[in-house]
Order: C-alpha cells, then structure tokens, then sequence
C-alpha cells in the first residue's frame, strides 16, 4: 500500500470554491458591526469566479486523483485503475454551470442580504458550502464520493431554508431535513448491497463486474440495491413519488434560497442520476430503464396537475420544476445500448436550456418581489405597469419554461427530448410529454397573465442595480442560447464523450 | 434575390422591437410606420415573383443552424407557397392601413401593431420555411401575439375564448413536433425538399401512426371538424384585424402544413387515411352549414362558414389528385381573399351599430347602401357564386373527388349538397342584414365608410373579381410544383 500522491490541481476549483467560503465568514467577522454587508457577496462570487477560471484551465486534459490500482474482484473480474475523483469533460461542463448557476444566486441575494433578512456571514458561507458539494459531484467517479458530494450540496440548504425567522421556515426546514435523511439511508443501503455483491464503488468497477458477471446481473437483490440508490437520488432531484418536500420548501424558504433549490440543487440531482444510471448501472438499463420511465411519467403528470390549482407563486414553481424534472430523466428511460450516449447528451442539453429558463424566472421574480416572500400569484397584478423589464423578463423565462418562442431554448430543450424518446423508439413517452406540456402551458400562461392584470396601486419594490442586472443576463442567455443552442449542445456532447 | 427572402422574413420582426419601444407621444406616426413598413413587405413580396419558375425553389436560403439536430436554417418559395406569402403581405399591410383609424378598446395601437408584425414574421417563416424542425418552431412563433391579440384586445369573453386558442393549438403543435420529429428520425433529414423529392421508404405502420399524429396537428389549425371548436370563440371575441388576420392567414398554415410536411413526410399514411380525411371534411362542410343556418351572430356566422370553406379546402387535398391539390391551394388564397373581407365588413357592422345580432340588424342597405353592397358582394363571392374567386376552388374540389371515384364520389356529392346549404346561409344572412326594415340597433347616423375602411376592402373586392375571372394567374403558378408532389405522394 503505497500512499498515495494527490493532484491538487485537479482540485483547484474545490479549493477555490471553500477559500472563498472561509474568506467571507472571515470578513463578516473583521467587518466592523453596521457597515453594508453586501461586500460579503463580492467575496462570495469570488468562489465561483475562480472555480470556472481554474476548471477551464485543468480541464483542458482528463487527469484524476484518489486513485486504487486495477486489480482482481469478487467473481473474477478484472479491472483497469480507477479514480475517484476526475476531471473531464462532464466535469468541467457541471463545474462551469453550477458555478454560473451559484453567480446568479449571488446577485439575487443582495436584497435578503441588505435588508438582513437573513444573517449575512452564514448565508454566503453556506451557499458556498452547497456549491463545494456540487463541484466535488461533478467530478465524482465513485458511489461514495458521490453521495458525500451530494450531502454536501444538501445539508447547507436546510439552514439555508430555515435561516429566514419565520414558522413557514422552520417548518420547511424540517420537512426537507427529515425526508431528506431517510432518502440517503435509501441510497446508502443500496450502495452496501451493491458493493456486498460486486465488490466496488467504483462506477466504472460496478458497470464492469456487473456486465461481466451475469450471475449477479441476475440476482434479485442487486435490481433491489439499484432502485435503492436511485430512489434516494431521484428525491435530491424531486421526481415522483419522491417529490412532496419540494413545494413546501420552496415556499418557505428565502428567494433566493428557492433559486437555489430549483436550479443548482436540481442540477446536482441529475447529475448524480446520470452518472449512477449511466454508468455504474449501464448493464442494468433493462430493469432501471422501466423504472425511470414510469417516474418519468408519474413525475411530469403529477407535476403539472397539481401545479394548476397553486395559488402561490412558489409553490406553482415547485410544481413546474417536478414536471419539468419528468421530461429530464424520459431520455434516460427509453435509452438502451448503443443509444445511451445520445440519451445521456439529451439529458444534459434538456437541463443546461432547462436551468437557463428556470435561472432567469426565479431572478424576475425576485426582481419584482425583492426582499419578501413569493406571495400568491395574484399578487403580480401590475407587475406589467410598474416594473415592465422585469416582467418581460418573467414572461421570457415562463415562455422558456413552457417551451414556446420567444423562449427559443426551452423549445429546443423540449425537441431535444422528444427526439431522444423517439430515438429509443418509445413514441408513446413522446406523446405523454407532449400532451403534458399543453397542460403546463395552461399554467405558465396564468402567472404571465397575472402581471397583466389591474391593480390597486401596490407599492413598488424597488429594485437592485444588481437584481435588475441578474435579470437581464439571465434573460440575454436564454435568448442567446434559444438562437444558438447549438453550443450547449456540443458541451452536452462533450459531457456524454466524457461518461459514456 | 435572397436577400430579399430574407428582408420579407426580418423587417417585421424589426418592426415589431421598433413599434414595442415606439415613445407614447408619436402615436399617429407609429401607425404611418407601420403602414409604410408593411406596404415595403408587400412590394418585396411581389418582388419575389420575378425569380418564378417551374420546377424546384424560386429563390432559397440554406445555412446550417443546429448541426447536432441536423437542423438547417433552409428557407425558400415557389409555386405552393408563394401565393400565400403575397396574401399575408397584403393582409398584414391592409390590417395596419384600417389600425390607422380603428383601434379596439383598450387602445395602445402600437402595442397592437407591434405583435401584429410579429405575427406577420411567424407567419412568413412557416409559408417559406423548407425544413420541418424551422417550419415548427416559426408555427409556434405565432401562437403567443395571437393569444396576446385575443386576449387584451378583444370582446367581453376575451379571456375564457383567447385560453381556449391558446391551449387548443398548442394540443395542435406539440403533436406537429412529435410528427415532424419522428419523420426526421424515419428518413435521416428534416429537409421538406427531400422529403417531397423521393418517396419514404420506411414501414407502412410507421407512416400511418406519423400521418395520423400530423393530420391532428394541422386539423386543429385549418381547423377540421370536430377539432374546430375554438375557432368560432376565438373570432368572436378577436378584434377585427385579430379576426381577419386569424381567417386570412393563420388558419392556412394548417392546410398549407398538411400539404407541405404530411404529405411527404408518410406519403403512405397519407393515401391509407385519405378516406377519412375526406370524410371528416365533407362532415365539416355539412356541421358548419348547418350551425350557420341556425347562427344568430354575425360573427360567429362567419367563424363557422370558414369551417366550411375550409372543409372544401381538405377535401382537395385529401383526394391526392392534382386537380384537388390545386382547388385546395386556389381554395386557400380565396378564402383568405373572401373571409378576410367579410371579417373587416363584420367589423365595420358592429363598429357602427355596436351587434352583431342578427335579430337587431336588418335595412343597413337603406341607411348605408356603400357597406350594404359590399357585404352582399362578400357574401355572394363567399357562397361561391361563379365569376368571384370562392368558386373555383370549391367546384373543382368537388370536380376533384368526383374524378377519384369510389368513396369519394360520394363524398363529392355531399360536398356539393354542403354547397348548396352554403348559398342558403349567406342569403338568409344578406336577408337579415341588409334589406328589409331597418333592425332595431341599425341607426341612421350611424357614419358612412371612410378612407381607411375603404382602402382595407378595396384590394380585396378586386382580388375577388380577378381571381373569379382569370383563375389560371393563380392555377398556372400551383400546378408544375403539385405535379411534382403528387407523383412522389400518390404515383
């Protein structure tokens, strides 16, 4: 046993993300008491800055760290080394948008952060905290690392949701705490069984004593392990019937902690469901694949049924996000063989365009409702006469989230799908996404139509420069990339080159 | 000449951001801008006429856009779509020259010229658009101004009637983006010139479940019955240039997809469904006959006749035939030409006597024998009167499915009892409206024509005329490309 040598530069974008962390919590503390605390999110941004700087440099190689010799498993399967810890394509591509992703929350905090709606230290140390968890998931190659990352993307957010001094809070807090626990018990018990009957966490170790050994392909309990492990990922990403925890947490928490939860959080999900799925389960795609595809269904029907009788703002975006969760994994459920890449790719283009309309959603809505809480949707009234950049900003972004021009990218994140269920011959997924996305249409068009309603004279919140701007970049990317989605389609390429 | 193609497809989109941050306080000139814009549209569209020729594309743009789709942006036009790219000229210049004087309540003509040019964009991708993916996504560009139109500037059930189009068309194009994708996937290419030049060859099964999940997108567009219902609620409550722009234009992209994308998509879903297809637009002459016989609204009338009209429309193309083909085409342009008028002369009733019931209306003929006229001209051109332009493409769908035999000659019998009952709704119409005593909302002082109605209907009545005494302007553009459809489509 050899010690082994760690590639730091490899973690770089991790070492930068928590040296920014620290390095804010240590300016809360030197700053003097009264003075503006916004500064605390410049430090902030420095995180994720750096983290896409230092990714993009590393990443132009595939090198790993924390690797294990190849050697001799269980059922004599012989295997390469592996790394647990990787830096490639998909590694980068994750880094690089769950960096902007946490940018974008950044700004959207200032209002929360001025107004000390929340402690303005924590706050910025835990949302940096999360987003330490999600760069290490990006580069995760094994079952532990992965499900520590994904704690650590998880476990900030639940002060996060409750840092806000209100029942509602604390009561989502709980919820997301208490759920979310038993959900990693799922999953770790599953990754027990597996590693009992394969000998691995390595993903690549696991997808190779699976496809070489079809004894233990065909053991009950390795098809029990693999739906435990998923079902405590599928909650991280909300999906049926694992998703009750989300609206109620979106709702109490703070807006930009919303943002947060729908966006990075969402990502985090699927990445850890695609990297499982893709590749340490790729030899039990036949008994996964139906699986997923009833969540899938489950998942996007409950989701945009519901989400018509919401009367709350954030509530109804929870909702959405369940549904729109359900056309994310419907790639992944119909891909089988060869068609794994393809699917892989279209799940990763489905959320790169996904999060770019969701991102500029959640930053209107913050832009038109500040510092509060959501309120009811009936609570836009005016929002057309009194702020009219950011409404067409949320009229972009429900239109992205709807899947119709103007917004382009969530049009082609839906062609996208529908090509890759059609491609895994499964024409009847297509039609159910289709008709689903007429139901989702009903609501989206409500809360467009909302701000366009009379009201009476409520007063204006005033904006921001740098919500107002979150906004605007936003809403320019989900322009740019619905006239150009080639781009994202080549990184969603390059993610799938990289796992599959 | 691209460049052209291209200036057709991009000035009213510039227009529309123009228009959007016009300032307030130069209202009037914002509708001279929009007059003069959409006027230099209609003259480029004309322009495009002079790159005319019998086979292939007149004039065409292909550039790669999604690669990794296999998505090119191929725009082009020729003989099938350039009738209807002029149509859409004129009508959007002719909504903007009656905007000039007329705006719907709650005002803000800007706002309304604006999503109106947008209109006219998306409407001008899907007629020249020559790959399936981009002849989508432009059919989807024009679903949000529409609903934007209904929704703020039309009648009292505005909003109920503007969710009901809303969500019944896009049911229409998310099954059109299954349709267009699986046929993508099926031939290798999403390039509509590829797909019209060589039969597909895959599964017959395949083909029919494509043609059938296309024939309900387009179905819900034309609109063919018993897909139709939103069409009657949403011209009622549209405001008139919302209402002409819908009849004119938008329902056309149906009949125009199914042309252009169903039927060289699964050329044999097409001929094994082509019975139905026939069928269910012979019901739809007969349904909208009837509905109208009993209608009591001016409006609504008019919203069921074009169900009718339309039928005749599908018939043509459901018979697979050159001859339907093209009365199906020549159908489309005289029902835009038609319609779009009786939508404007609708308008102008109602603007003056404030109903459109037809029990309060009657005698206009006595207090404004301008408007009378006219609309009876409308109508009897509408009923297919021979000589006006509704004529030509009704008998010879009817002529069309005759020929075909079988099936279909029953089916063309039908067709021309439908007919028949069309004659007996547009009379019973000009009976209540127009002579007689005059009803209890026509008042006398009601004020005459103006220049800017005038100058909204005037190009219609003469398209009507020409089109009704020289058919083959229009006829001899259509039938090299048909040909040429129908021998890979029905051989």
């Amino acid at each position: 046993m050899s010690v082994q040598s760690v590639d730091h530069a490899a973690l770089a974008p991790v070492y930068a993300v928590v040296a920014a962390a620290v390095l804010a919590l240590l300016v809360d503390l030197v700053l003097a008491p009264g003075r503006p605390r916004s500064v605390l999110l410049v430090v902030g941004a420095l995180g994720p800055v750096a983290a896409i700087v230092a990714a993009v440099v590393v990443g132009t190689g595939h090198r790993g760290t924390f690797c294990t010799p190849g050697g001799e498993l269980p059922g004599g399967v012989t295997v390469g080394p592996s790394c647990s810890f990787v830096v490639d394509g998909a590694s980068v591509g994750v880094t690089v948008l769950g960096s902007a992703l946490a940018l974008v929350v950044l700004g959207l905090s200032v209002p929360v952060v001025r107004d000390a709606v929340v402690p303005p230290g924590e706050y910025v140390f835990l949302l940096l905290c999360s987003l330490t968890g999600l760069v290490v998931l990006a580069s995760a190659r094994d079952l532990l690392t992965l499900l520590v990352a994904v704690e650590t993307l998880t476990l900030p957010v639940y002060v996060l949701v409750g840092l806000v001094r209100r029942p509602a809070s604390a009561e989502a807090a709980v919820t997301f705490f208490v759920t979310s626990v038993v959900a990693t018990t799922f999953t770790l018990l599953g990754i027990g069984l597996l590693y009992g009957v394969v000998g691995a966490v390595h993903l690549d170790r696991v997808a190779a004593a699976l496809s070489a050994r079809p004894d233990a392909r065909d053991l009950p309990l390795v098809g029990a392990a693999a739906l435990l492990v998923l079902a405590g990922l599928l909650f991280k990403l909300a999906a049926a019937p694992f998703h009750a925890w989300a609206p109620a947490t979106y709702d109490g928490a703070p807006l930009p902690v919303a943002a947060w939860l729908g966006t990075a959080s969402k990502l985090g999900g699927a990445v850890a469901v695609v990297v499982t799925t893709g590749v340490a389960l790729r030899p039990l795609l036949d008994v996964v694949g139906p699986v997923l595809a009833v969540v899938a269904v489950g998942t996007m029907t409950v989701g945009n049924l519901v989400a018509l009788r919401q009367r709350r703002l954030l509530r109804l975006l929870a909702w959405s996000s369940v549904a729109q969760t359900g056309y994310l994994l419907a790639p992944l459920a119909v891909a089988r063989g060869d068609g794994l890449g393809d699917a892989v790719a279209g799940v990763a283009g489905f959320t790169a365009l996904y999060l770019v309309a969701s991102a500029g959603v959640f930053a209107a809505v913050v832009a038109l409702r500040g510092a509060g809480e959501g309120g009811t949707v009936d609570d836009l009234a005016g929002s057309a006469r009194r702020a009219p950049l950011a409404t067409a900003a949320l009229v972009l972004g429900l239109a992205g989230l709807a899947g119709l021009p103007p917004g382009l990218a969530g049009l082609f994140a839906k062609v996208v799908v529908i090509k890759a269920t059609l491609d895994g011959s499964a024409g009847w997924l297509a039609v159910v996404i289709a008709l689903n996305a007429v139901i989702g249409l009903a609501y989206y068009a409500r809360v467009a139509a909302a701000c366009f309603a009379p009201s009476d004279g409520a007063r204006t919140a005033s904006v921001p420069v740098v919500v107002g701007a979150t906004a605007v970049v936003t809403a320019t990317a989900g322009v740019v990339l619905g006239a150009w989605p080639q781009w994202v389609f080549d990184a969603a390429a390059r993610v799938a080159n990289a796992l599959v | 000449m691209n460049a052209v193609l291209i200036a057709v497809l991009v000035l009213p989109a510039l227009g529309a951001v123009a228009l959007a941050l016009w300032p307030g306080r130069a209202e009037r000139a914002a509708g001279w801008f929009a007059v003069a814009l959409s006027g230099a549209v209609f003259t480029l569209t004309l322009v495009l006429l002079n790159g005319r020729r019998d086979d292939g594309t007149w004039h065409e743009v292909d550039v790669a856009w999604i690669p990794s789709l296999d998505v090119r942006l191929h725009l082009g036009v020729d003989g099938i779509s350039w009738p209807l790219v002029a149509l859409t000229g004129l009508t959007f210049l002719l909504c903007a020259l009656y905007s000039l004087r007329h705006t719907p309540e709650p005002g803000n003509p800007r706002k309304l010229l604006a999503l109106l040019s947008i209109l006219e964009c998306g409407v001008f991708g899907v007629f020249m658009a020559l790959d399936a993916v981009v002849f989508f996504v432009f059919f989807e560009v024009t679903l949000l101004p529409m609903f934007a139109v209904i929704a703020v500037w039309g009648g009292a059930g505005r909003r109920a009637a503007a969710r009901q189009f809303l969500l019944y068309t896009l049911f229409g194009s998310v099954l059109l983006l299954v349709g267009v994708v699986a046929a993508m996937i099926s031939r290798g290419s999403a390039d509509l010139l590829e797909w019209a030049a060589a039969p597909a060859e895959w599964s017959g099964r395949g083909q029919i479940a494509v043609f059938v999940v296309l024939l309900i997108a387009f179905a819900v567009k034309s609109p063919l019955w018993p897909l139709h219902s939103w069409l009657p609620d949403a011209h009622t409550e549209a405001p008139t240039v919302g209402s002409v722009v819908l009849a004119a234009v938008l329902l056309k992209m149906g009949t125009y997809g199914l042309v252009r994308v169903a039927l060289p998509a699964a050329p044999e879903g097409a001929r094994a469904l082509a019975p139905v297809l026939g069928a269910l637009a012979v019901a739809a002459i007969v349904v909208a006959g009837l509905v109208c016989l009993a209608s009591t609204e001016l409006k609504r009338l008019i919203a069921y006749s074009s169900v009718g009209h339309m039928g005749f429309v599908l018939l043509g193309i459901a018979t697979l035939s050159v001859p339907g083909i093209q009365a199906a085409l020549f159908g489309n342009i005289a029902h835009g030409v038609l319609t779009g008028l009786l939508f404007f002369l609708v308008g102008a009733v109602k603007d003056r006597y404030g109903t459109g019931e037809l029990d309060r209306l009657g005698g206009i003929a006595t207090v404004s024998p301008l408007l009378a006229g006219v609309l009876g001209f409308a109508a009897v051109g509408s009923l297919g009167l021979p000589g006006l332009a509704g004529f030509w493409g009704e008998a010879f769908a009817v002529v069309a499915a005759v020929d075909r035999g079988g099936f279909f000659t029953g089916l063309g019998v039908v067709a021309a009892l439908g007919a028949a009952l069309a004659a007996a709704y547009f009379l019973r119409l000009l009976r209540r409206t127009t002579v007689g005593p005059p009803g209890s909302a026509v008042v006398a002082d009601a004020r005459g024509v103006d220049a800017f109605e005038a100058a909204a209907w005037a190009p219609l009545v003469l398209l009507a005329l020409v089109f009704g005494l020289a058919p083959d302007l229009l006829l001899s553009l259509t039938v090299a490309p048909v040909e040429a459809l129908v021998a890979v489509v029905n051989p």
